[in-house]
């Protein structure tokens, strides 16, 4: 290798590879559209695991089972700070790992990673029974600021009592922003050498006249950038591999991404660490090897094995709360597979079929988060294969391709559940969610919290009227997402600076072209009990019960009225107008960056912290009762069966939600049909129907509610048992027992 | 045209082929001991829906019917007690191209002129008829369901005459409606029809018992069981059930 010059490095990685705009300048998909062979057939060609994947598996499971006796750690690292380069080589297995590299120098062990929150970091550390190390501690809060201190300078008093009263809530301020792509490919296709000669051109292109305070931080990135580009090389070395030039076969493909991706997560304790969309990229490579004779199927299938078993085995040192929040360990390692591209070809290749197919030959796991990009285009007999493994596993999502292409291209991803993003062009400033259930109750009350029972919003006259009235809620309530809007916009504001000034995504920002889109991505919580609750206020008669201040802290109804989930448009119509008016009251806010508001309807697990720091709201949900996950109608208020209940949900116009609108569809196996055949079938037809009725996103499960009742009495028989929760898949038995509690509770589609 | 509904289930997917949009109205002449849906025996009870509104309803799920090869699936009750509400919807949902499917004992079916008249009109918009036979031995169908087989029997032959698509459904009760020599006699009678389709055999469950509860009713297949997987395999056997 060492004779040959970068131009014959390049002619011998790209031998056989068609089209010529993305030699030219930095484009996957162009590389990807030209070179793509599309696979129209069933998983008939699909092979088993090798003995060294089984061996390997097996040590993972071993490994697994140690880290949940130990109380859900093996060991942490509390002396060296966590950097491309921090740690040495770390192996399962050296002789039998086709793809290799860990987080740090032993599988399980979980890096330190102060920059987010020193704090964040020692809590992590003590609640497994660690010690941060005083050297590290007194570097990170005598000589180092972090980004959680900066954003706590900052913070104003209304910003604090918002965030403490759970109105604006789970944002991250204390830990690491996550939710950017790295676009990992363009190591595996060009090499490190050349990202680096592009990013060189970029910073001589920046700042040649004015020198003005976005000119100089985008300098100082980009001079970052490459240093860190220059690190993954290093980081390389030390496995005895050379990554400054492309890859030559799918081994290296495989492998060069896997220490792109590596890369992102030494550097970064990201709430989402999501992939991308690298399954139909990686395909190119093992089709030419087949073509070439020097892989057989067997061969491919166990390099796509050991990559997801490296997938499945990112870690992250977190807290209890954080926990709690976000809840199972997820790192949102979001793989989307499939698609289609603007010219109407499916991108499904053989190894779309080859990464579902890691949920048979290692078992089911929540990662990665294995994503399907769904349109009704996509070939039948991949979709009936997606269908198989959702119903044997509950481990896959999926997302309407047909409603996100037109916004997004045909080159674009998943990070963490939802939010779309073009790869390597765009990226997001996570901003949580606003509680829009407390912010009806502040509407009532006259901007006091219910819990607390002190002033968090802006003081005025609350509604003192026995019975509530339908305008005047609503106008109030209008009044109290205007203030909540521009606050909370602000504060994600201040977030994002900090995020960007003490807590960098280096690595990840290197694999994006220097020039990008970015988007301000609020979200909802809340929304089905707020849909219900001024339902009720309009339908039936809701009548206020008050403490001995006045404050209303109960509701009682009475009559009927109709609920969000059963494809009623009298209340459907609400939830549509609450998005669509906070959506609208968002954009009128100057946000960091200039970048592009969005939000999302989405939850993750947190509906269950969220409900508990929220009274009784006026659809007769309880006090500190979880609310339905993300965009979910609340469990047991849809009566009318699956349908109407999907129905519902479809009717949020995605436009004013393009950070995404998450739904969990959980189905009992004999209520999608009586055999297997008309399960698949019908699956299929649900997923089609729901992506023509323009509904974005569904987690799909289907089991029984008895195998969940039966794991949380028997954990230890259920290792590998998968749920969907709220846009990603966690580990069942991992889930905090209130969790637990929650999802047996949702609803189960039966029929009768 | 208005009809009596006891609810709309927007997923079913056992009574007809593909994805249905049930509608479970209100109303039944027999009285079935093992009936998961006593709730809906009462004639006059349920939530009046005009065809109009049911058909805005059903139309919001023409993507999944389509997607399945689903349709629209009318079971009860008796749908056939609301014959007018039947015709008019189901002539409606023939418009919009949505498969009609009617779930029936034949409870009500009688020879009378103007219900004549009135089934031969239904007849042309329905393109499918669950056809349930609960016992060919009359003795014992009076005593599982308070009515004679006789009229049911003769709709199922006049169906043939039609040809009528017809699934023909028997629900396999253990010491009840599984005596071999009846199941054979009713082989040799569904053998004597030439417009069946499918013939299933649906296992007895208890899903429906707490509805009797809740209506006061006590309930009169108290400690049956539900029928093992062999009794099942052994009915569709004599039955030519797949």
């Amino acid at each position: 290798m060492a004779l040959l010059t970068v131009h014959e490095a390049l002619m011998d990685a790209w031998r056989t590879f068609k089209g010529d705009k993305w030699k030219k300048e930095i484009d996957v998909r162009d590389f990807i559209l030209n070179n793509v062979t599309v696979y129209t057939g069933d998983e008939s060609f699909l092979q088993g695991p090798t003995e060294a994947t089984e061996k390997l598996w097996e040590r993972v499971m071993e490994l697994s089972k140690l880290e949940r006796e130990k109380g859900g750690v093996l060991n942490m690292d509390t002396e060296i700070v966590s950097t491309i380069t921090s740690h040495g080589p770390g192996y399962l297995n050296k002789e039998l790992e086709k793809v290799v590299g860990f987080q740090t120098d032993e599988p399980f062990k979980r890096a330190l990673m102060p920059f987010g929150g020193i704090r964040m970091a020692e809590q992590a550390c003590e609640a497994y029974g660690y010690q941060v190390s005083d050297e590290v501690k007194k570097i990170f809060t005598q000589y180092r600021k972090t980004h959680n201190q900066g954003v706590f300078d900052v913070y104003t008093d209304e910003m604090k009592a918002a965030r403490k009263a759970g109105i604006i809530t789970g944002l991250p301020d204390a830990y690491g922003r996550g939710r950017i792509i790295g676009d990992y490919r363009r190591v595996a296709l060009y090499g490190v050498d050349r990202l680096i000669e592009e990013k060189k051109k970029d910073l001589r292109n920046t700042g040649a006249r004015t020198m003005s305070e976005d000119i100089i931080r985008l300098r100082e990135e980009l001079a970052e950038q490459i240093r860190a580009l220059q690190e993954l090389k290093e980081m390389a070395a030390s496995y005895g591999y050379d990554i400054s030039k492309p890859a030559r076969n799918a081994h290296e493909a495989f492998q060069w991404l896997y220490f792109a991706y590596l890369a992102a997560i030494k550097e970064q304790n990201g709430a989402a660490m999501s992939l991308g969309r690298v399954s139909t990229f990686l395909d190119i490579y093992i089709e030419r090897d087949l073509q070439e004779g020097t892989l057989t199927e067997r061969e491919a299938q166990e390099l796509v094995d050991h990559f997801v078993m490296k997938l499945r085995l990112v870690k992250f040192a977190r807290t209890p709360e954080y926990n709690e929040l976000f809840s199972g360990d997820p790192t949102w390692v979001t793989e989307s597979i499939g698609g289609v591209a603007i010219d109407g070809r499916p991108l499904v290749t053989k190894n779309s079929f080859r990464f579902l197919h890691t949920l048979d030959n290692l078992g089911p796991a929540p990662e990665p988060n294995l994503t399907v990009l769904w349109s009704t285009q996509l070939p039948e007999a991949f979709k009936k294969y997606c269908a198989k493994m959702s119903i044997q596993t509950s481990s896959i999502q999926y997302e309407n391709d047909d409603l996100m292409r037109p916004e997004f291209g045909d080159d674009y991803g998943i990070a963490c559940c939802v939010s779309a993003m073009r790869i390597g062009k765009q990226m997001q400033f996570f901003g949580a969610r606003a509680n829009l259930a407390k912010a009806l109750l502040y509407a009532i009350n006259g901007g006091v919290d219910e819990k607390l029972k002190v002033q968090i919003g802006p003081e005025f006259a609350p509604i003192t009227s026995e019975y509530l009235d339908y305008d005047e809620v609503m106008r109030k309530f209008d009044n109290v997402m205007e203030w909540l809007a521009e606050l909370y916009i602000n504060t994600l504001n201040v977030i994002h600076y900090m995020h960007d000034k003490y807590c960098y995504e280096r690595i990840e920002m290197a694999l994006h072209d220097t020039h990008i889109l970015r988007t301000m991505a609020t979200g909802i919580a809340g929304l089905s009990v707020v849909a219900d609750s001024l339902s009720a206020i309009k339908y039936a008669k809701v009548k206020t019960i008050r403490d001995e201040n006045g404050l209303a802290v109960d509701f009682e109804i009475e009559g009927d009225f109709p609920k969000y989930g059963n494809n009623d448009d009298r209340v459907d119509a609400i939830a549509v107008d609450i998005v669509e008016r906070f959506m609208t009251k968002l954009r009128k806010h100057k946000t960091y960056r200039d970048s592009k508001h969005t939000t999302s309807i989405l939850t993750i697990t947190s509906n269950v912290v969220y409900g508990k720091k929220t009274g009784n709201t006026p659809d007769g949900r309880r006090a500190g009762e979880p609310f339905a996950p993300g965009a979910n109608p609340l469990h047991g208020r849809d009566t009318k069966g699956a349908l109407a209940s999907l129905s519902s949900v479809a009717k949020l116009p995605y436009e004013y939600a393009l950070d995404g609108i998450s739904n969990t569809f959980s189905i009992v196996p004999k209520a999608l049909g009586k055999d297997e055949a008309t399960r698949i079938q019908n699956l299929v037809a649900i997923l089609d129907g729901y992506a023509q009725k323009r509904g974005h996103h569904l987690n799909v499960n289907v089991f029984n509610r008895d195998t969940l009742l039966d794991a949380m009495e028997h954990p230890e028989k259920y290792p590998q048992l998968t749920i969907r929760v709220s846009g990603y898949a966690v580990n069942f038995i991992k889930l905090t027992r209130e969790q637990q509690i929650d999802v047996i509770n949702r609803t189960f589609h039966e029929t009768m | 045209m208005n009809g009596f509904i006891h609810s709309i289930e927007s997923c079913g997917t056992v009574d007809g082929p593909g994805i249905r949009y049930v509608i479970f109205t209100q109303g039944c002449l027999l009285r079935c001991q093992y009936c998961h849906n006593a709730d809906t025996w009462e004639i006059g009870k349920g939530k009046q829906m005009s065809v109009d509104e049911v058909i805005a309803d059903a139309k919001t799920y023409l993507p999944f019917m389509q997607a399945s090869g689903g349709g629209i699936t009318v079971s009860g009750g008796e749908p056939l007690l609301q014959i007018d509400f039947l015709i008019e919807l189901f002539r409606r949902c023939k418009q919009l191209g949505i498969h009609t499917t009617i779930d029936s004992s034949g409870g009500c079916y009688t020879t009378e002129a103007s219900f004549q008249q009135k089934l031969d009109e239904l007849l042309q918009y329905t393109d499918l008829i669950l056809l349930d036979l609960k016992h060919i031995d009359d003795k014992k169908h009076r005593k599982l369901t308070g009515k004679t087989n006789e009229h049911i029997l003769a709709f199922a032959r006049l169906l043939s005459d039609r040809n009528v698509p017809v699934w023909i459904r028997h629900v396999l009760v253990p010491t009840v409606t599984d005596d071999e020599e009846d199941l054979r006699r009713l082989a040799n009678f569904i053998r004597t029809l030439n417009n069946v389709e499918k013939i299933e055999v649906l296992p007895y469950h208890q899903l429906g018992v707490y509805k009797w509860k809740a209506l006061g009713l006590t309930y009169p297949l108290e400690g049956i069981p539900t029928p093992s997987e062999q009794l099942v395999e052994k009915a569709k056997q004599i039955l030519g059930a797949k």
